[in-house]
């Protein structure tokens, strides 16, 4: 009994401790960004902000400076928001698409393709960005977001079509084919039949894809403009500015800024994600 | 609406060259407008392939196949006027039970007040009324079946087939819901083609029952022709609980007439056959008479209720007999056997094919 308790009170110390060594990073930037220039002067990393003081984070949305550009983060914000939306949904559209397909209409061929597409999924990108840029190039779409958004739908689609063919060779073919008898097509029984039934895997693909593309750094230095530049680089060249004096506490405020998104869409979506990751593992 | 339905030559070939696989060979049916045809088989005998040609969901390898007089090869199953019954039942899981049964009509753009209007007719024909706004997962399995029925019979098809509807369901339900389709199928006089392994549904439902093996037609007739007239040891054997006994043995010519003699049966009977071949006997008609030199040992003794079934082992093999239920019978006790002549199935040794008697065909 006294043993039992024991290791359970061992177990909640062993969490407790993982927890707080994970959450410290989180800890010191959001202390840190809530600091002014004197306070973090002093030193103390892990010290409680004296005053809750919010110019840093209005610094690092509309006034510090890349190089000569002083307008803050707000434009490379919007760029990743114009870039991000798009590119999520067509991605994950595709992929349902591609998905229901594969797994409720096969054809000659449709394993095979299947299996090539499971590459696109292991492939690392960076075999693809000269190919990619020469395809942006004849296409017109250089440095433009447009670009960005065709570059991550391609980059997607794999992965979003892994996810829905998988999830839907679950659902019985008999379904298909009772909706097939009773007079529905393709495009029907995909939208009163099937995307109905998605929500737990749509949820999942949708954070998925989000996170991917919001968070993506390689593409978005390789093929962005200037006036195009997503969040991630923004906030890249934002702290490499060099100037006098280091404002730890904007370059904190703005890496916030910058993964608040992801953040918001997991709390928003979470419980469809493991719901949706553990779904079709156990029937029923 | 009646329809017709017309088999002719069908056959289905999966894969090609040295790994095909010829799953129906040939099947030839006609279905007249109003029958209830059964499909019954042992698993793998090609009877739920037929049914899914027939839906349209599969195409044949080659083949006729005709709906009222017209050609449907090639035909989408949507364009066929056919409704089906799966095993799983199939209903749309995030639909409610109405929207299940309007399905098929809103995809033919049924007004909406009219279809309204089906749905409880075809409810209240069902006894499902009070679950119209209910999702199929809260269901029982039962009142599934019934949903599964009504989207059938919501459009009033031409055709209806059947995929093993009763196998999910327990024994009470099961023999609820072979009356109410045998009732619904009376009520509506539509043809419908129905796909089981079970032959008690086949016998119980049955205008005609065709029997597959192999992806071979063995016999279509009534259930009387099927039960009373097998064509061949297959059908004898499949048809019937407990199955029929065969006993091996050799027809002799004695002076005019031939005669059917086998290991210690006694005296020997007249029997159609030219050659070795066996002698079929439905437990039903074999009784037991005391002094019959045709003698062996009660090795099992099943009561079941109406009847009782006694396996008795003789020199010609285990012999199992339906008997009242009141006599009395202990296992280790020597009987003696006899049965009806008129009631014997003959079959020839080799092909297995029935060879008929004169007086009895």
């Amino acid at each position: 009994m006294i043993a039992r308790h024991v290791l359970r009170a061992l177990l909640y110390a062993v969490l407790l401790l993982a927890a707080l060594f994970f959450l410290a990073p989180l800890y010191v930037m959001l202390s840190t960004s809530l600091k002014d220039a004197e306070q973090i002067r002093s030193g103390n990393l892990l010290s409680l902000p004296g005053l809750v003081n919010l110019d840093a984070w209005r610094l690092a949305w509309s006034a510090a400076c890349t190089g000569v550009d002083c307008r803050g983060l707000s434009p490379y914000f919007w760029n990743s928001v114009s870039m991000t939306v798009p590119a999520v949904l067509i991605s994950t559209t595709w992929g349902a698409l591609n998905g229901y397909v594969l797994s409720m209409w096969r054809f000659r061929g449709s394993e095979l393709l299947f299996g090539l597409l499971l590459f696109g999924v292991f492939m690392p990108f960076q075999v693809v960005l000269l190919p990619m840029s020469q395809v942006l190039g004849y296409l017109g779409l250089s440095s433009s977001v447009s670009g960005l958004v065709l570059v991550h739908c391609l980059a997607g689609m794999a992965g979003t079509t892994l996810f829905f063919r998988n999830y839907y060779a679950a659902i019985p073919k008999e379904l298909v084919n009772a909706a097939r008898m009773d007079g529905a097509g393709f495009w029907r029984i995909f939208w009163r039949i099937v995307l109905p039934m998605s929500t737990p895997i749509l949820m999942v693909t949708l954070i998925w894809q989000f996170t991917n593309i919001w968070n993506d750094f390689l593409f978005g230095v390789a093929f962005s403009g200037a006036d195009t530049k997503p969040i991630t680089v923004g906030l890249n060249n934002m702290a490499n500015t060099s100037s006098s004096v280091k404002s730890y506490n904007v370059d904190m405020a703005a890496a916030m800024i910058a993964g608040l998104p992801t953040m918001l869409v997991y709390v928003l979506a979470g419980q469809y994600f493991v719901k949706g990751l553990t779904a079709g593992a156990v029937k029923g | 609406m009646a329809a017709s339905l017309h088999i002719a030559g069908i056959r289905k070939i999966y894969g090609k060259d040295a790994h095909a696989v010829e799953v129906l060979k040939r099947i030839d049916i006609e279905v007249a407008p109003g029958e209830f045809l059964i499909l019954v088989g042992p698993s793998g005998c090609g009877k739920s392939t037929l049914l899914n040609i027939i839906a349209g969901l599969e195409q044949p390898s080659e083949g006729e196949l005709r709906i009222a007089g017209k050609n449907v090869v090639g035909v989408a199953p949507a364009q066929r006027d056919i409704a089906m019954v799966f095993q799983s039942y199939a209903l749309y899981p995030t639909m409610s039970v109405a929207d299940n049964i309007g399905f098929a009509l809103e995809m033919r753009k049924v007004p909406k007040a009219a279809r309204i209007q089906r749905i409880a007719e075809v409810a209240a024909m069902l006894q499902i009324e009070h679950l119209l706004e209910r999702r199929p997962a809260q269901l029982s399995g039962g009142q599934r079946q019934r949903v599964a029925m009504g989207r059938a019979l919501a459009r009033d098809p031409q055709l209806f087939l059947f995929d093993e509807p009763l196998s999910n369901l327990d024994a009470k339900l099961r023999v609820e819901m072979r009356a109410e389709i045998k009732r619904l199928h009376q009520v509506s006089g539509i043809t419908s083609v129905y796909v089981t392994h079970d032959q008690i549904e086949a016998m119980t439902l049955g205008s005609r029952i065709a029997v597959m093996k192999d992806g071979v037609l063995q016999q279509i007739g009534t259930p009387d022709a099927i039960y009373n007239r097998p064509a061949n040891t297959y059908v004898a054997g499949f048809i019937g609980s407990p199955t029929m006994n065969f006993i091996a043995g050799n027809a002799m010519n004695t002076g005019a007439i031939r005669q059917f003699s086998f290991k210690e049966g006694g005296a020997p009977v007249v029997c159609p056959l030219t050659r070795e071949g066996q002698l079929g006997l439905r437990p039903e008609h074999i009784y037991f008479n005391a002094d019959a030199p045709w003698r062996g040992e009660v090795q099992l003794v099943e009561p079941t209720g109406a009847d009782t079934f006694v396996v008795v082992k003789t020199a010609a093999g285990a012999i199992t007999t339906r008997v009242a239920p009141n006599m009395a019978v202990k296992v280790g006790e020597m009987v003696g056997l006899q049965f009806a002549p008129e009631h014997a199935h003959w079959f020839d040794g080799q092909s297995g094919m029935r060879v008929a008697t004169e007086n009895h065909s």
